[in-house]
């Protein structure tokens, strides 16, 4: 089996469909009469040029990692997760609930605590579809999928009758005490001179989210269940001849992937709004896949990938405050990038395949 | 035409950007974006209106996701715009940390009270408008059912059912109000199938006349009503036009008018309440060629009678959103 230097399928193919969705993009915003290399000077001003929009892409990215290391986990053993959007939001209401229990005295104790709220939610809520496919083979996209509107709907229920302020009109909970608030970048960096923002919501989830993309790594490619996970997803006939246990292996890697989702709150429920809002994830459940595809399901690549969106989401907030470039554009953008790197990827693999492999079968043949 | 001025707006606030010295103001849309044809849309016309007459230029943004309200609203202070308005309630939590930053400033918040020495909160009165077309209702309906359906389920508009049914149960004391809410969750707000459902479950059960106080999912509600042979009452803007002969009226609330004079009084902004009523233009129901064959000289009088006794204090209607209960069901 032939195949293209291992740099070229991680960096290549991945920076080629970043620079055609570019492109494309970049004809969309001069059909719309606009000029792109502003458009561009200004997402990248924006994104990083101050320590204000370095801390929301960071804010941003933080989101994506936990989603996407959750998508890639399920992906390690051929479940694909669509369910993202729904376990953020269940970690979330985990999150909440620990916040809100107990008057936390230091965020210290706080922190560990609600990252087991949101991890336990958020596996709880992806074990349901999991039981279902491992026992019934009901389909986990279709299942997970469902899940989201199932957690929308009940978050907003726990939402508007239980914890929402009384009298209140937007749908959210009361506001977490000071000793759940969570170190900001700012509040991280002053002790070391460093003025970073202090209204930029990058908090020390970042530092999380780090620490698991190297959790995933090692449980992935270093541990026996990592292998496990990996070998049933390869192949779920040799896996269950080598006696996985093929229930066993889809549960654990689904809830593991929920638990993953389920920690992403602790950035934007307990970091940024220090409340429980309704729609709290905002699409970062569904922009995983995509970071996952993106960063073919490694940590290095995930945590590239996830950067890169947050600059979009950062840059796009940019683009439509200062260019009055429309919102719906940004999505457009968004999908851009997304449908070159992730459904359009054999369209650049394909040739750069040839190009790397008719040098090599010339030789073979002289 | 509107993109080239909206283009032409732009280069010209950043050429002003590039000066330096800014005062202009500037407004933020809720999540439902500008063009919604109802509560932001009333909104963006304000603006509009405020530039067409006064030749300013002003700054406007849709957000797309609620981590933006308080970026925007900071991005914008620190930019030197001055005032800035945000309409929708939700910005409340971000305002209230913002205004404090940047005392300068000058804010006003739609639908929201916000106590702050540089905040004008403005609030409408809902329930004396509410009141009003109830009243339209109860005469436009042949029997004594007529129905309500909301967006979201949140005391704001339970203060708009509430009104509705008091202005109704004021003409026809034995009627029946039905009352349905789209759901519990934002994306009420924008459901137009599910409105479109639950006015025709609320034919079937009598009603002629559907007051649809539902941001984007009460234009499912207008459809089907013209559809289905009933009359529909429009909200927040003008949505007369929309069924033109199926819409009975428009429960108008002049949020152009908040957004306008914010504008107008620019960096004077006076800061505190500002009560949005019948008796200062701030509610209304709409009158114009497209419901005129619906009037008939018995209700018309009957409105400018109602209308008259609400604003000299005569008819107290009640705000449900004072204390949570609704006395007319």
């Amino acid at each position: 089996m032939q195949a293209m230097p291992k740099w070229a399928d991680a960096v290549l193919i991945p920076l080629i469909s970043i620079l055609l969705a570019f492109f494309f993009s970049g004809l969309t915003i001069l059909a719309i009469g606009k000029d792109p290399v502003v458009a561009i000077q200004t997402m990248v001003q924006g994104a990083f040029g101050s320590t204000n929009g370095l801390g929301y892409t960071l804010y941003y990215t933080t989101n994506f990692i936990f989603t996407g290391l959750a998508i890639a986990v399920a992906y390690h053993a051929r479940l694909f997760n669509i369910g993202g959007e729904g376990q953020v939001m269940l970690g979330g209401l985990g999150v909440a609930l620990v916040c809100l229990a107990i008057d936390w005295p230091h965020w210290t104790l706080a922190l560990p605590a609600a990252m087991v709220g949101g991890a336990v939610f958020g596996a709880a809520w992806s074990f349901i579809p999991a039981y279902l496919q491992a026992k019934r083979g009901s389909h986990i996209v279709i299942t997970t999928m469902m899940f989201n509107f199932i957690a929308s709907a009940f978050v907003g229920y726990i939402l508007l009758n239980y914890l929402k302020v009384p009298g209140s009109m937007s749908t959210e909970s009361a506001g977490f005490s000071a000793g759940a608030h969570l170190p900001t970048f700012h509040e991280m960096l002053a002790p070391f001179g460093i003025n970073f923002n202090k209204n930029a919501p990058a908090n020390i989830s970042f530092l999380i989210a780090l620490l698991a993309a190297f959790g995933f790594w090692v449980l992935i490619w270093k541990t026996r269940l990592g292998y496990e996970i990996r070998s049933f997803g390869e192949s779920e006939s040799a896996a269950k001849y080598a006696g996985i246990n093929p229930v066993r292996i889809t549960v654990i890697a689904m809830m593991i992937s929920g638990a993953l989702c389920g920690l992403m709150a602790i950035n934007n429920v307990m970091g940024e709004a220090e409340r429980l809002i309704d729609n709290a994830p905002e699409g970062a459940g569904f922009i995983g896949i995509a970071v996952a595809l993106m960063g073919r399901n490694h940590p290095v690549g995930i945590v590239l990938a996830a950067l890169l969106f947050g600059f979009l989401y950062q840059g796009g907030a940019e683009l439509t405050f200062w260019e009055a470039i429309p919102r719906e554009l940004i999505i457009v953008i968004q999908g851009l990038v997304i449908m070159f790197t992730g459904a359009l990827d054999n369209m650049v693999r394909a040739p750069l395949e040839k190009l790397f492999l008719t040098p090599r079968k010339n030789k073979k043949g002289a | 035409m509107t993109l080239m001025k909206s283009f032409l707006g732009a280069a010209a606030t950043l050429a002003i950007t590039a000066g330096g010295a800014i005062a202009d103001p500037a407004i933020i849309y809720d999540l439902g974006g500008k063009f919604d044809k109802s509560f932001n849309e009333a909104a963006y016309n304000g603006a509009e209106r405020w530039a067409a007459e006064t030749g300013g230029t002003y700054r406007d943004v849709e957000l797309s996701s609620d981590a933006q309200r308080e970026q925007a609203l900071r991005r914008f202070a620190e930019s030197g715009y001055n005032p800035i308005v945000m309409a929708g309630f939700s910005f409340a939590t971000s305002l209230e940390a913002v205004a404090a930053d940047f005392p300068d400033t000058k804010f006003a918040i739609i639908d929201m009270v916000v106590d702050a020495p540089n905040v004008q909160s403005v609030v409408y009165s809902e329930h004396e408008g509410s009141y009003l077309v109830g009243v339209a209702a109860a005469y436009a309906a042949k029997g004594d059912t007529v129905s309500f359906i909301g967006g979201m389920d949140i005391p704001l508009i339970s203060k708009f059912a509430c009104g509705y049914a008091q202005g109704f149960k004021s003409v026809k004391p034995e009627g029946t109000v039905i009352v349905n809410m789209t759901g519990t969750t934002p994306a009420a707000w924008n459901d137009p199938v599910k409105g479109g459902e639950l006015t025709r479950a609320q034919k079937s059960q009598g009603s002629e006349v559907v007051f649809a106080a539902a941001g984007g999912t009460g234009l499912g509600v207008l459809q089907t009503a013209a559809d289905e042979d009933m009359l529909a009452i429009g909200v927040d803007s003008n949505q007369n036009y929309l069924q033109p002969g199926k819409v009975l009226t428009s429960m108008v609330k002049r949020v152009d008018n908040a957004v306008f004079q914010a504008f107008s009084q620019g960096t004077d902004l006076e800061p505190g309440f500002n009560v949005m009523g019948l008796a200062n233009g701030g509610v209304s129901a709409a009158m114009d060629e497209f419901n005129a064959p619906l009037i008939t000289e018995e209700m018309k009088m009957a409105l400018a009678e109602t209308e008259a006794k609400i604003i000299s204090g005569e008819i107290v209607v009640h705000d449900y959103m004072s204390d949570s209960a609704c006395p007319a069901y």
